[in-house]
């Protein structure tokens, strides 16, 4: 979802230099699909915040990550909603279909899968969304669905 | 002239209004003296979208529900072809017809007057509609006391879950000393369960503008920030365009409307932390660290961002502002009760027939929100409880579904107001699995600083995980309540002080839940896996489908003779219940 998305510090901050952090991570993670060791030294050069702070904040927000992220990213919602509609139900179904456990990246690279708080769309409980798209009102079983098409998308 | 309007926020677009939307571009393209073919955001019937109005000459409209790309055709052809409606799909007329009448006309709108009304990316639409007057008059009387007494004679009380006066956080942020003061809106949404803010900015985020930039002129602030989730990216874009067309038209920038007062507004994604929710650790986000709340006081009023006075309010505090700014505080503090004015914005969820936004006025009960409003329960079941507050709140059982909604008698069950999501759960939510499920999220979202929040409710997790899986023993019951206890009264911020409120209250409510699970290893709603058994019934038709179901091997039996499962080979996996079309798998 964040990828694509430039960011421009004119629009960030009016004050202070420490608050450019989280934005600099962002438009890092953006470039790269994650925090990559090696661009974290590079902000402390440049900004001379210590390390190990900026460590702290990219491990401290759930947005952030540390390991690369499949081409499409699975969020299955856990909101109170979707939680009451079987959500579990979902992820299991998801998990299944992919092989690979909740927070892994499919050995092709291609699918990752992860759990968010909640998306807000409450009331199209249980949802999930693929990268940027949003999809409601599923069942374990037209959950997997939306993933083959994507798989399918894939090898042809 | 007729106009046509798809709804096209995140609940519509997920349901499928682009297609619909793209579907009616081509189909009003080849008619003569096609209508006017506009987006607009959310009227809050999520449970009907993708919802299309058709707004006649004469301007009756008509909400139609469930429009998919190919009733589109049939929609035109009837609506605008023959000028007669489809009775069929019409869910409300502004004439008082359709099936969802009564979804509309109990509501009371204040913060969503314009949500499903105008075009959110338009700010003439959104001046159209009246808007930015109330930062016009404010800006000509020059009273910036005047409009924090207006403010505080109101009775509006932050809708962000705490409910403190809003002109009061002003009037003290005006009465610090220094002259860089700032307004932060806060629209981290973090509770799961709540899209009010998400809906308010996606379909009318100038209103949240024109609160702010009125906020700004009462307490002598020429900066603000909107803190938004990076989850809404909708909402940003919708805030971006807002920003822009403001800074053209002059409503921000120095020298608002060639008055002397400035304003200038940023946007700050938020990174993922749902106790970035909280004031302090927001601030601490903003200053780009982790977000770790800290001691209060000295209050953000007097030191909060870059160690200034700063008025940190919610996105539907804010749309109120340009309300009350127009109507004057007596039309707000008319609605509602003794000490909560005006109206709320719920988020309705779960296993409700009608879920969507319901804005209504305070003092209404939930059983009118439940069933006149959203329709009742789902397929039928019964009422069981409802979940206000996300994780700082608790469950409010049926029996008490007269209270009604005002901060101090919602308080009063030990549930809270909170940003207003309502989870509505009926028989088959287990209560024990929903105060795990909360616990998970606050465990999980504890920033860590506090040992009792961090640690405490770790321990109370693993209890709860451990009941809910048949493993409870006698005594947890009060250490969960101990523990409650002590996290309650040992953690700096809201977070922790909250966390165990699932907990506290569905022990109240439900303790027989619990005992069941513990005493005799039941759910009593049948939905905690691990304490579940599947048998065949006698009428097993012996059709063989559980059987292939079955990924251990666990059921055998021969076709058209009765299935049998063993239960030392059983996972507990449910498969066997799900495939069987003739409801011979019980569960118990």
């Amino acid at each position: 979802m964040h990828t694509h998305r430039r960011y421009s510090f004119k629009n960030q901050h009016f004050v202070g230099e420490e608050g450019r952090l989280i934005p600099l991570l962002q438009q890092v993670q953006a470039e790269d699909g994650y925090l990559r060791p090696e661009r974290l030294k590079e902000i402390h050069e440049q900004s001379g915040i210590p390390i190990a702070q900026i460590y702290g904040v990219a491990t401290f927000y759930a947005q952030f990550r540390l390991k690369p992220v499949g081409k499409y990213l699975l969020r299955v919602c856990h909101g109170t909603a979707c939680h009451v509609s079987g959500a579990v139900e979902l992820s299991q179904a998801v998990e299944k279909h992919l092989g690979i456990p909740n927070g892994e990246t499919t050995p092709d690279r291609v699918f990752s899968i992860e759990t968010v708080s909640c998306l807000g769309c409450c009331s199209l409980a249980p949802a999930m969304m693929i990268n940027a798209s949003t999809f409601g009102n599923l069942s374990p079983s037209s959950a997997v669905k939306v993933v083959k098409k994507y798989q399918k998308g894939e090898r042809s | 002239m007729t106009r046509v309007t798809v709804g096209l926020s995140t609940c519509g677009i997920a349901a499928g209004a682009e297609d619909t939307f793209a579907a009616l571009g081509t189909k009003l393209a080849a008619l003569e003296d096609a209508p006017e073919l506009l987006r607009t955001g959310c009227v809050g019937m999520c449970y009907q979208e993708p919802l299309v109005e058709i707004r006649n000459g004469d301007g009756v409209r008509y909400l139609y529900g469930h429009i998919s790309p190919d009733k589109v055709g049939r929609l035109i052809d009837e609506h605008v072809g023959k000028g007669e409606p489809v009775a069929d799909w019409l869910v409300w007329t502004s004439g008082g017809k359709g099936t969802d009448t009564a979804y509309l006309s109990r509501q009371h709108r204040i913060v969503l007057r314009n949500c499903g009304n105008i075009d959110p990316e338009s700010i003439d639409d959104y001046i159209k509609a009246g808007g930015y007057l109330g930062l016009q008059k404010v800006l000509e009387a020059k009273d910036p006391d005047g409009l924090v007494n207006v403010m505080i004679e109101s009775g509006l009380r932050g809708r962000g879950g705490a409910g403190f006066l809003t002109g009061m956080k002003w009037r003290f942020t005006r009465q610090a000393p220094g002259r860089e003061k700032y307004i932060i809106c806060n629209a981290d949404e973090g509770d799961p369960g709540a899209f009010m803010d998400r809906s308010v900015l996606e379909s009318d985020p100038h209103s949240v503008i024109e609160g702010m930039i009125i906020a700004g002129h009462a307490i002598g602030a020429d900066h603000g920030y909107i803190y938004v989730r990076a989850e809404y990216p909708k909402a940003i874009d919708r805030l971006n365009i807002a920003i822009a067309q403001c800074l053209e038209r002059g409503f921000l920038g120095d020298g608002i409307l060639g008055s002397t007062h400035a304003f200038h507004i940023k946007l700050k994604e938020g990174a993922g932390a749902f106790v970035c929710g909280e004031e302090t650790a927001l601030i601490m986000s903003i200053e780009g660290k982790r977000g770790m709340p800290r001691v209060r006081p000295p209050f953000p009023a007097t030191k909060g961002l870059w160690e200034k006075p700063t008025s940190i309010n919610n996105v539907e505090t804010f749309a109120n502002v340009p309300w009350i700014v127009m109507n004057g505080a007596k039309a707000f503090n008319s609605l509602g009760t003794q000490n909560s004015k005006g109206t709320k914005v719920f988020a309705m969820a779960g296993k409700i027939r009608h879920g969507g936004l319901v804005e209504v006025p305070m003092g209404i009960s939930i059983r009118e929100i439940v069933y006149d409003i959203c329709g009742g329960i789902r397929d039928d079941r019964k009422f069981k409880a409802v979940q206000m507050g996300g994780p700082s709140g608790g469950c409010i059982p049926a029996e008490l579904q007269e209270t009604v909604i005002d901060y101090e008698s919602i308080n009063k069950t030990g549930a809270i107001m909170g940003s207003g999501g309502l989870v509505v759960m009926d028989e088959t939510t287990c209560m024990v699995d929903v105060a795990r499920f909360f616990l998970e999220f606050t465990q999980r979202e504890s920033c860590g600083k506090c040992t009792f929040c961090r640690v405490g409710t770790k321990r109370m997790l693993e209890v709860l995980t451990r009941i809910t899986e048949g493993e409870g023993k006698d005594g947890d019951l009060e250490l969960l309540e101990d523990l409650a206890a002590r996290v309650k009264n040992s953690s700096l911020c809201g977070l922790g002080q909250t966390a165990p409120n699932p907990v506290l209250t569905t022990l109240k409510y439900f303790r027989s839940e619990y005992e069941a699970h513990i005493a005799n290893k039941k759910c009593p709603s049948h939905h905690c896996q691990k304490l579940l058994t599947y048998t065949i019934t006698d009428d097993c038709s012996g059709c063989m489908l559980c059987i292939k179901a079955c990924a251990v091997g666990a059921i055998t039996g021969e076709r058209k003779k009765l299935h049998v499962i063993d239960q030392s080979k059983c996972t507990v996996c449910g498969e066997c219940y799900k495939v069987c079309n003739l409801g011979s798998v019980h569960k118990d």
